[in-house]
């Protein structure tokens, strides 16, 4: 009795090692999927005196990304947010983390500029209502404003086709 | 050249590992004395081999050749010496290459000190060491070999990781790894005897001094890591509960077991499934803990640079080993017989009930670490298990565990009486409750679990104490004291350290997590600051220049009651390749107490965030442990395991029959 | 050098001038500190490897606590506190994780451990008591002496 209990034991061991393998252990999911995005105001990057808000957003599919000129895999997800915002298949907006204006404003202009528009969070204040403990993260919001789809880290071009675009054409219908 | 001849001499190294692994099993399956006899030789060619491959790696990092990639990485001609020397295990390879040096000395060790042994024996345990260094040296040469080349060359290295630029790196990983590695060699025992068919008494007392030595370099190994972590982390913490410190506990806590699960089936010749059980566990743990740390499934703070691939290997090896072990101890247990009886009551009982509380207190251990990666495998979310869980659970464990050492050694063996223990041990136990209940005052505060832990650490003392008298007085009579005292085995007394050193090690525990204080304040020159009745004097910052790095180090004058005491430098520090701050904490250390000082951030030219520490007995802890590795030495090196060339026992074991 | 001595000077004559005074402590609410320092103790660093929230260096834990500071200041209990980050980033972020169904056998498995292997032992021991020992006969006991040859000594 007591030896097949030990070998099973082992072979689960074994079988949890394997699937542990190939998992990332510094992915949270997040668990305001599902949830309502959170509130805020924010004045947008580009003209501070003009605000914006997740409310403003009511009634569309749309992409919050967030992101930093210090970031260094923004910088290689952006050519695949630059693509994406070509493709209009839902709007796409910004959420400058813990950045000095002048470096964000800089480096949109030196890398193309994807976003309809960036709100400017200075001290961070935001990205932690929204979970956010890497950047860059992406979040899909539906017409409710409820929150989809989280990405933690850059977007892939496979990424894109095989998890956001179908689910924002189905919010879309929806 | 030189690098090129390291990955030769591993790659013949291998190939003597595999003559080894044959000669030794195949040798003792068919009887061939020749083939068992060549075992030996083998096994120090490979030791040679290694020994040679270890030495090309220590000279290219001691003479700076950045064309090889392992040293680029982890080394700087700006790093000194010492720390380029050990700097040969700063990293995932390197480290192996030290595993593997330490499995070659283990091995040879045995060629030399088993020349009483039967051949049989040695030629199996040979055989299946040979087994686990095939593994390593393939996956060493395979997915993790140190001697690659780098090319361009760059002009200089990136440098050792800060963190690991300190005496400790050169102590604390080759005294882990003995220990670790060492229980190899109780594996190895546990399964030739299997092979065998030969579980009983003798086997018990041939692995026993290996165990107790590798325990002792575990005991050491873990507890320099735990004072490492302490004096260079910079916050104070001296065990966290990292998967990596659980990776090197886990097999700790087994192998206690097994040290004394040992002890019954020697005596007694009982309990040898499980005594067996516990050998091919506390390597398996070893081999776990290998895997949790290089392969990344777990994030911890010192994890190796990690690869999916070398997961994959280890996990193969694991399964292959361990998965083998396992189902030999299945196939064979039904013939392992029964030994010898005992009553419910007597000491074989409470090693036994003790073993069951250390095995538990390792599952826990297993569980709280594997628990995350479950959850995660089976979709039901991420959690953290963090310390207050693996505190709580430990301490709840451990301590009935505490109150039986008090009881375990005096009982007797076969047949045991609780009234009588019970009458022998009152004034032991009188003494730790009452002290148990009245120190906290003396030392400030009343708390439970102060008063619960002094409990725990005197009632050991104070029954050592009554060990000791009554084995005094029992002794045959005639004899005086001290000659009683001397022909006391080693073993004994071997024991007795260990077990106070066990005391020692609860009381630091207990009265640093007790009575720990400490303050963040702002500084500039002249302010003090008082803390546990000390005064502390913030005497302003200076630039230093180190050999590879510019610190900012603070003089801070300590007094107490208007006397100096001393002086301290704590440091902030830049080290220039790799730009990382560390912080240098400055400690005071003492018999009752460390004063802990780190500097924290700059607030201004003169102004600094200061951190002032008081660990009352924080030292016990460390002290503890060397006490017990003391004591472990003490018992291996009992007369009884030197006794050569005893012929009438190769003999008798040779003729005995299997079981 | 000679820049680096008038420093010196310099700071010598003004710590002679703040000569004995009491540090400020760094926060200015010794006792929110204290509070947060343990509630911050059973948190988790997300993004560091694995550290407290209290031990963290990293930027966002400096952010977090200050979060955690703020929400102190206006009063909030701990547990609405640890339930705001929990909403943020699930119960990752927990040191001492939560007592729910997925996570009853983590705090269970202990005590199972220890009272299935104390019942193991004493079935085994009640068992080993009623079936005799196996006696040796008497050649074996003798290749048993001798294997044993100084068991008249007291053992460990």
């Amino acid at each position: 009795m007591m030896r097949y209990v030990l070998i099973t034991a082992f072979v689960a061991l074994v079988a949890l090692l394997g699937v542990g393998l190939t998992l990332n252990p510094r992915e949270v999911p997040s668990p305001l999927v599902g949830k309502p995005a959170p509130n805020f105001q924010l004045p947008q990057l580009h003209e501070p005196g003009k605000q914006f808000s997740q409310k403003d957003m009511l009634g569309k599919v749309w992409l919050l990304n967030v992101w930093a000129s210090w970031c260094v895999t923004c910088r290689e997800e952006h050519p695949v947010l630059v693509e994406f915002a070509k493709s209009g298949a839902a709007p796409l907006y910004g959420l400058n983390y813990k950045d000095e204006r002048k470096d964000g404003i800089a480096w949109l202009k030196q890398f193309g500029d994807p976003y309809v528009l960036s709100a400017y969070d200075r001290d961070g204040r935001i990205g932690i209502d929204y979970g956010v403990y890497g950047v860059p993260e992406t979040y899909v919001i539906d017409k409710k404003g409820v929150i989809r789809y989280k990405r933690i880290g850059a977007l892939t071009p496979e990424i894109l086709k095989n998890k956001v675009l179908p689910l924002v054409a189905e919010l879309n219908k929806g | 050249m030189i690098p090129e001849l390291g990955q030769f001499a591993l790659a013949l190294a291998l190939c003597l590992a595999l003559a080894q692994g044959v000669l030794g099993i195949a040798g003792a399956a068919r009887g061939d004395r020749i083939w068992m006899a060549a075992a030996r030789p083998v096994t120090q060619g490979q030791f040679v081999f290694v020994a040679i491959a270890f030495g090309c790696l220590t000279y290219s990092f001691v003479t700076n050749d950045f064309s090889v990639s392992y040293v680029a990485s982890h080394s700087n001609s700006a790093l000194p010496l010492p720390y380029r020397i050990a700097g040969v295990w700063g990293g995932h390879e390197g480290s192996l290459l030290l595993w593997m040096l330490m499995l070659c000395v283990w091995m040879t060790a045995v060629t030399v000190f088993s020349r009483h042994l039967p051949d049989e024996m040695v030629a199996r345990v040979l055989g299946v060491m040979g087994l686990v260094s095939i593994g390593f040296l393939l996956f060493m040469l395979f997915t993790s070999n140190p001697f690659l080349r780098l090319f361009p060359i760059p002009p200089d290295g990136r440098d050792l990781n800060p963190l690991l630029q300190d005496p400790g790196m050169v102590m604390h990983p080759p005294m882990l790894y003995m220990g670790y590695v060492g229980f190899s060699v109780a594996f190895a025992f546990a399964i030739a005897a299997l092979l065998a068919g030969r579980l009983d008494a003798t086997w018990a007392r041939w692995s026993r001094p290996w165990t107790t030595v590798a325990w002792a370099f575990l005991t050491v190994g873990i507890a320099l890591g735990s004072w490492w972590a302490y004096y260079e982390l910079g916050w104070g913490g001296w065990w966290f509960w990292d998967p990596v410190e659980n990776a090197s506990f886990m097999p700790w806590l087994i192998g206690t077991a097994l040290i004394h699960s040992l002890a019954v089936t020697e005596k007694r010749g009982s309990f040898r499934s499980w005594t067996v059980l516990l050998a091919i566990f506390a390597f398996a743990l070893s081999l776990l803990g290998t895997f949790l740390v290089r392969s990344g499934v777990l994030t911890s703070v010192h994890a190796f640079a990690t690869d999916p691939a070398r997961g994959v290997f280890i996990l193969i090896f694991l399964s292959v080993v361990i998965g083998g072990s396992l189902l030999l101890f299945a196939s064979r247990t039904a013939r392992i017989g029964l030994g010898g009886g005992f009553e419910p009551v007597s000491r074989e009982s409470f090693l036994l009930t003790n073993n069951v509380l250390l095995a538990a207190a390792t599952g826990s251990v297993l569980l709280g670490t594997l628990y995350p990666l479950a959850l995660d495998a089976l979709g039901l979310g991420k959690i953290s298990v963090g310390p207050p869980y693996f505190d709580a659970v430990f301490a709840a464990v451990m301590a009935p565990a505490l109150f039986l050492m008090g009881v375990g050694p005096l009982a007797r063996w076969k047949k045991a009486s609780l009234p009588d223990l019970a009458v022998r041990l009152r004034w032991a136990f009188g003494v730790s409750v009452v002290a148990a209940l009245l120190l906290p005052f003396a030392l400030g505060q009343w708390s439970a679990l102060v008063s619960l832990g002094l409990l725990l650490a005197i009632w050991i003392a104070a029954s050592s104490v009554v060990q000791l008298r009554e084995r005094v007085r029992n002794a045959a009579s005639g004899a005086g004291v001290w000659a009683r005292l001397a022909t006391t085995p080693r073993a004994y007394y071997g024991m007795l350290l260990a077990h106070l050193g066990v005391a020692v090690f609860v009381v630091g525990v207990t009265l640093v997590k007790g009575y720990e204080s400490e303050r963040d304040v702002r500084m500039g020159p002249g302010d003090t600051v008082e803390l546990g009745g000390y005064v502390f004097r913030f005497d302003g910052v200076r630039e230093v220049n180190g050999p590879n790095y510019v610190a900012a180090r603070a003089e801070i004058h300590v007094s107490r009651e208007g006397k100096t005491m001393t002086r301290m430098y704590p440091e902030k520090r830049i080290y220039r390749v790799q730009n990382q701050p560390m912080t240098e904490a400055a400690i005071d250390p003492g018999f009752t107490r460390d004063l802990y000082v780190s500097l924290g951030d700059s607030l201004g030219p003169t102004q600094w965030v200061v951190r002032v520490q008081h660990k009352p007995f924080v030292d016990w802890i460390w002290g503890g442990c060397l006490l017990m590795a003391l004591g472990g030495l003490l018992a291996a090196s009992d007369r009884r395991y030197r006794v050569a060339s005893s012929r009438a026992r190769e003999q008798a074991y040779a003729a005995a029959p299997a079981r | 050098m000679l820049s680096k001595a008038i420093t010196f000077v310099l700071l010598m004559v003004l710590a002679v001038a703040a000569w004995g005074k009491e540090a400020a402590p760094v926060a200015e609410d010794p006792v929110l500190e204290r509070r947060l320092q343990t509630l911050s103790a059973e948190l988790r660093c997300l993004v560091c490897q694995n550290e407290s929230l209290a031990g963290s260096r990293a930027e966002l834990a400096v952010d977090l606590r200050n979060q955690i500071r703020e929400r102190m200041r206006q009063g909030q209990s701990d547990e609405e506190i640890v339930d705001y980050l929990v909403s943020r980033y699930g119960d990752f972020v927990l040191y001492r994780p939560p007592l729910k169904l997925t996570t009853l056998l983590l705090w269970l498995g202990p005590l199972l451990l220890i009272v299935a292997g104390l019942a193991a032992l004493f079935y085994r021991l009640s068992r080993r008591r009623e079936a005799p020992a196996i006696e040796l006969t008497g050649s074996e006991r003798e290749r048993a002496r001798a294997l044993l040859s100084d068991s008249g000594r007291e053992r460990l």
